[in-house]
């Protein structure tokens, strides 16, 4: 008889104490030496390539040693990709580039046009705000921004912030979310004498992919640049995946995963005679693609379809900064269209095709007024309006209605920094007919505090509250036969406590070495989850249950100079949670479904005369498909995953303009992998990319 | 740091079935034990099968990968139904589009028979019938179902027959089939019927006008059917009908929701799980029936306070020798259910974790 004993944890996970040991290495490599943060290491390039490099190197290393980086200031845990340093990640989309960075577990169903969301710290993938040059970028149907649409051809730079943004002159809507990520595109910088930038792409590879894309940013006036970005992304989505119990082993394509997409974006960007900012941006993204479904026994092949269509624009003002009354306003109006098509649901009129078309209308104020030089407050009013129309049986045509009101001050000491906030939330959810979920009023509060401990501003202690909710999305409250228009919102609350230390090195071969490092405690209160009814074509929202989520996080990066010719970068994130889920009064002791225990990545990289090396290692634990207790946990595993990505490039002038090539190899190992489980990850691939900037 | 991250992973196996004891052995227990099948959440690939044996008193969970490990991604996505006839038993797994006949003694795997999108299975002279959702895929204008007719010694489709849109449950009376027609796929344009099928010819001869959205349908031994509406989920409740098969039309209508029953002797034991819209909650509702008279007793077989945890009800089956009653749980559908056996007097004999949604059984004698 096999019964089955609840293992110790230690003996559950035999990597913990390689992943300890991996972290022991970083923390000593790095401080036996090094130096110039990853960022300044990464802007180096350009001056490697001139003649003079040598001296430009060395200017630029102590200009960007003066510059204040924001993990040195901001309260709230802050991460930072930017630049050459994001580029030079093997990462498509935004999605690839947020896998390195600690507490984010990326949901990839696989593929160029697999849905691609993150859960921050075991919250849920509705707990995280994306902003897109300053703006939210809304779905209030699902509440989910498919991060995989963002191509990092025009992005410069990709933060993530727990909690909040460190800053209070923020737009009343960057209070409201547990966890936000800021995407910041391409924004135009002209030298002196300069008018005119291009700057081509062309990126090919494995699954059938070519990529051209277009960045086009012109010098209009000594106070309005424009900048136009375009790109076009074709792949199969053919891929190879493999399956085995030892017993059978079975190698299938995967199908119906291609995906043809368009995005262009238009924006102006100005500076008025009083030191006012402001900006105005179009975007346009259309695609179709397949809908690749779950691999299961007997059913490999799939036909959905689907097809998009968004649309946003968007204009923000921002008065002097430097005055002590300073204001910003945003305006945005966004239209998303859907296509859903399921040939395989036939209904009286055909092939089940629905359709979903949402509007959003957002406008916000945003007043700061500095009391003190030491002390400022903030007020800030956001006015949003959703609205959702489906061709769906039963379909009530919800409008919802937001006003948000922020108030927030800072007290900003030689040492101190002490930030509160409240944000009150107002809801309205209008329904054209049948049940709506009517309003809701919330008040929720975040305080921030930090003490710098050296004068230097190198190292930072932090500590940060929040207590924040998500909305129950457009389809918990409202799609046919599953919306429940009675669901709360559901809560969060979140307790962090780390420190950051991060310093540059003057003549050593170490240049800048940071660490950062966060203990937390998180509670998720009335979790929204789908279950199925009496069938499985009637699911029901309910809320159910809390989930209690423990965790510790740590981010190391040094930067290297080890001659005038050789840079090298090193990296190292590692992530530890425990999320229990609990439900009337039964606590499941296993992680809730897809948190690993241990998660974390290493990030190598080296420049050399015209060359960049890349190498990094992205490795998620032992994880539950499902909630799990002591009897069944053993069938609920998901394999741990760990890829291994090289990438070099070189760089070169052709025609006296700056080329770089570059080749990708991703899943070094040709490991068989699944993220969710039953969505196979793609084995060994490959992508070459061509940029030529005029 | 290669060899270290390789360490991470174990050996793809197959995965080894569970045993426990659940009671005392009884040698002399005249039904040998119940197949649970264990329905599995759509795209986990986790339907799965147990069996609890009462002569030995041992319950084995998931026993299908350990019988069979040659076959591929297991026993697949989504058990609908099971059914035992002679020394084979048939599996439905709907999303999985297959059933698979397997030994009744072994579990080991026979063969397998693809319908697209199959829901139930039942038995008549050497025959398997199988209902099927589309009969036809890929054709926006075949939204209709089909009954395959399967020779059990062959194991091949000998014929198929059209009927109504999602068509769910079936029975044998006489030389006929009857089937529930839900047409769940185009609310609210929903089927209405039970389609009639007569085996000789293989045809659908006539539609029995019930109520919307059909989905269980059982006989009893006294020629009458006993039909399962769902409702529309919003205004019209779930109800249930009775059909004389003698007139083939509705004779009678019970004001009671019923999302499950199994029929024993004279009693037809039923359970309800209905979302209340105004309330904003499942309802879940326990009720027993005299089929031979055609009432509603008194009468319940949870009498011991345990239905209060059962969260949600989803499979049921009676001993026909002890009238042991065995109830399945779903629990919160994302972690394993469980199943619940009552005494005659609706006592709770045992309680044991099954798979993920314990829904369908098949006694074995």
């Amino acid at each position: 008889m096999k019964l089955t004993v609840r293992q110790t944890f230690a003996t559950r996970n035999g990597c913990i104490k390689g992943l300890l040991w991996l972290v022991s290495i970083g923390i000593t490599t790095a401080c036996n030496c090094l130096q110039v943060s990853a960022q300044s290491l990464a802007h180096k390039k350009d001056s490697i390539q001139t003649d003079s490099a040598r001296i430009n190197h060395l200017k630029q290393v102590d200009i960007r040693a003066a510059k204040t980086d924001i993990r040195n200031t901001s309260p709230t845990p802050v991460q930072v990709l930017k630049g050459e340093q994001l580029q030079r990640l093997n990462s498509f989309s935004v999605a690839d580039a947020l896998r390195f960075f600690t507490g984010v577990q990326l949901k990839d169903y696989g593929g160029v046009g697999g849905l691609k969301t993150i859960n921050v710290r075991s919250l849920g993938t509705n707990h995280v705000a994306v902003f897109y040059d300053g703006v939210q970028l809304g779905n209030a149907q699902n509440g989910q921004v498919d991060l995989g649409r963002f191509s990092l051809d025009n992005i410069d730079e990709v933060d993530l912030y727990n909690g909040q943004k460190s800053d209070i002159f923020q737009a009343a809507r960057s209070f409201s979310a547990a966890n936000s990520i800021y995407l910041q595109s391409a924004k135009p910088k002209f030298a002196a004498g300069e008018h005119t930038h291009i700057r081509f792409s062309y990126k090919t590879g494995s699954m059938g992919l070519a990529n051209p894309s277009l960045l086009w940013q012109q010098k209009l006036s000594n106070k309005i640049t424009s900048a136009i970005s375009a790109e076009w992304v074709r792949s199969d989505g053919r891929y190879k995946f493999r399956y085995t119990n030892s017993v059978y082993d079975t190698t299938a394509v995967r199908n119906n995963g291609d995906i043809d997409a368009y995005r262009i974006e238009a924006g102006l960007k100005g500076n008025t005679a009083d030191s006012a900012a402001w900006d105005i941006k179009g975007y346009s993204y259309v695609s179709e693609r397949g809908l690749p479904g779950a691999i299961v026994s007997n059913k490999f092949n799939y036909s959905q379809r689907q097809w998009d269509r968004d649309q946003f624009i968007q204009a923000n003002y921002e008065s002097n900064i430097r005055n002590r009354y300073s204001f910003k306003a945003i305006a945005k109006y966004s239209s998303n269209y859907e296509r859903y098509l399921d040939p395989e649901f036939v209904t009286t009129t055909g092939f089940q095709d629905n359709r979903f078309y949402q509007h959003e209308l957002y406008t916000s104020i945003a007043n700061r007024y500095r009391i003190l030089p030491v002390w400022e407050t903030a007020l800030s009013a956001d006015f949003q309006m959703n609205n959702l129309d489906a061709n769906l049986y039963h379909f009530p045509y919800p409008t919802r209605y937001t006003k948000l009101v922020s108030l927030a001050s800072q007290l900003k000491l030689r040492q101190f920094n002490i930030q509160a906030s409240l944000l009150a939330t107002y809801i309205d959810d209008k329904v054209k007919v049948f049940t709506g979920a009517g309003r809701k009023t919330a008040y929720t509060p975040t305080v921030t505090a930090a003490w710098r401990v050296l004068n230097n501003n190198d190292l930072m202690f932090r500590a940060f509250y929040k207590n924040i909710f998500r909305l129950p999305t457009f389809n918990d409250l409202y799609y046919t036969v599953i919306g429940t228009t009675s669901l709360r919102p559901e809560y969060t609350k979140q307790y962090d406590a780390g420190f950051t230390y991060n310093h540059q090195f003057k003549n050593r071969s170490l240049a800048s070495f940071s660490v950062q490092a966060d203990v937390y405690y998180n509670q998720v209160k009335d979790k929204i989850v789908a279950i199925p009814g009496a069938n499985l074509y009637r699911w029901i929202m309910y809320n159910v249950g809390d989930v209690h989520v423990k965790g510790a996080e740590i981010n190391i990066q040094s930067g290297w100079n080890i001659s005038g010719e050789l840079i090298l970068t090193a990296g190292l994130n590692y992530t530890y949670q425990q999320a229990f889920y609990k439900d009337g009064g039964v606590t499941f002791h296993y992680n809730i479904p897809y948190i690993p225990y241990n998660s974390g990545s290493v990030t190598l990289g080296a420049d050399y005369r015209k060359f960049q090396f890349n190498y990094s290692y992205i490795y998620t634990g032992l994880r539950y498909n499902e909630l799990s207790n002591d009897l069944n946990h053993s069938n609920n595993e998901v394999e741990p995953w760990y890829t291994h990505d090289l990438s070099a490039s070189y760089l070169t002038k052709i025609y006296k303009r700056n080329t770089k090539f570059t080749i990708e190899v991703n899943n070094l190992l040709n490991q068989d992998r699944e993220v969710i489980s039953n969505f196979p990850m793609p084995r060994r691939f490959y992508r070459f990319k061509l940029s030529y900037t005029i | 740091m290669v060899l270290l991250a390789a360490s991470c992973r174990k050996a793809p196996q197959v995965i080894p079935e569970q045993v426990e004891r659940f009671a005392d052995p009884d040698p002399s227990s005249q039904v040998k034990g119940i197949y649970l099948l264990n329905e599995g959440n759509m795209n986990m690939n986790k339907a799965s099968l147990d069996f609890v044996n009462f002569r030995t008193g041992i319950y084995q969970r998931n026993i299908y990968n350990q019988a069979n490990p040659s076959v591929t991604k297991g026993l697949g996505d989504v058990g609908n139904d099971i059914g035992i006839y002679g020394s084979k038993m048939y599996v439905v797994v709907n999303i999985s589009n297959k059933v698979e006949v397997l030994d009744v003694k072994t579990v080991k795997k026979i063969a397998q028979i693809d319908i697209t999108n199959c829901r139930y299975v039942t038995f008549h002279k050497g025959k398997a019938y199988v209902s099927a959702y589309l009969g036809k895929v890929g054709d926006p204008k075949a939204p209709n179902g089909i009954v395959a007719e399967i020779d059990t010694a062959s194991l091949q489709i000998n014929r198929k027959v059209t009927v109504g849109r999602q068509p769910e449950e079936m029975a044998i009376v006489g030389e006929k089939l009857y089937i529930a027609n839900s047409g769940g796929y185009s609310p609210p344009d929903y089927e209405r019927t039970v389609s009639v099928i007569d085996l000789a010819s293989f045809t659908e001869i006539k539609r029995i006008d019930v109520a919307i959205n059909l989905d269980r349908l059982k006989a009893d031994k006294y020629g009458d059917l006993y039909v399962t509406s769902r409702g529309d989920y919003y205004t019209i409740p779930s109800k249930l009908f009775v059909i004389d098969t003698q007139t083939d039309a509705v004779k009678k209508t019970f004001d009671i929701a019923a999302s499950n029953l199994w029929i024993d002797d004279d009693t037809a034991y039923i359970y309800s799980t209905e979302w209340s819209y105004p309330q904003q909650k499942n309802v879940i509702t326990y009720a027993m029936l005299n089929v031979k008279d055609e009432t509603v007793l008194n009468s319940r077989f949870i009498t011991d306070g345990t239905d209060k945890s059962i969260v949600v009800p989803y499979g049921i089956a009676v001993n026909p020798f002890t009238k042991d009653v065995f109830v399945t749980d779903a629990g919160n559908y994302v972690a394993a259910g469980k199943i619940y056996c009552f005494d005659k007097t609706g006592k709770m004999k045992w309680q044991k974790e099954g798979g993920d949604i314990p829904a369908h059984m098949a006694f074995v004698y």
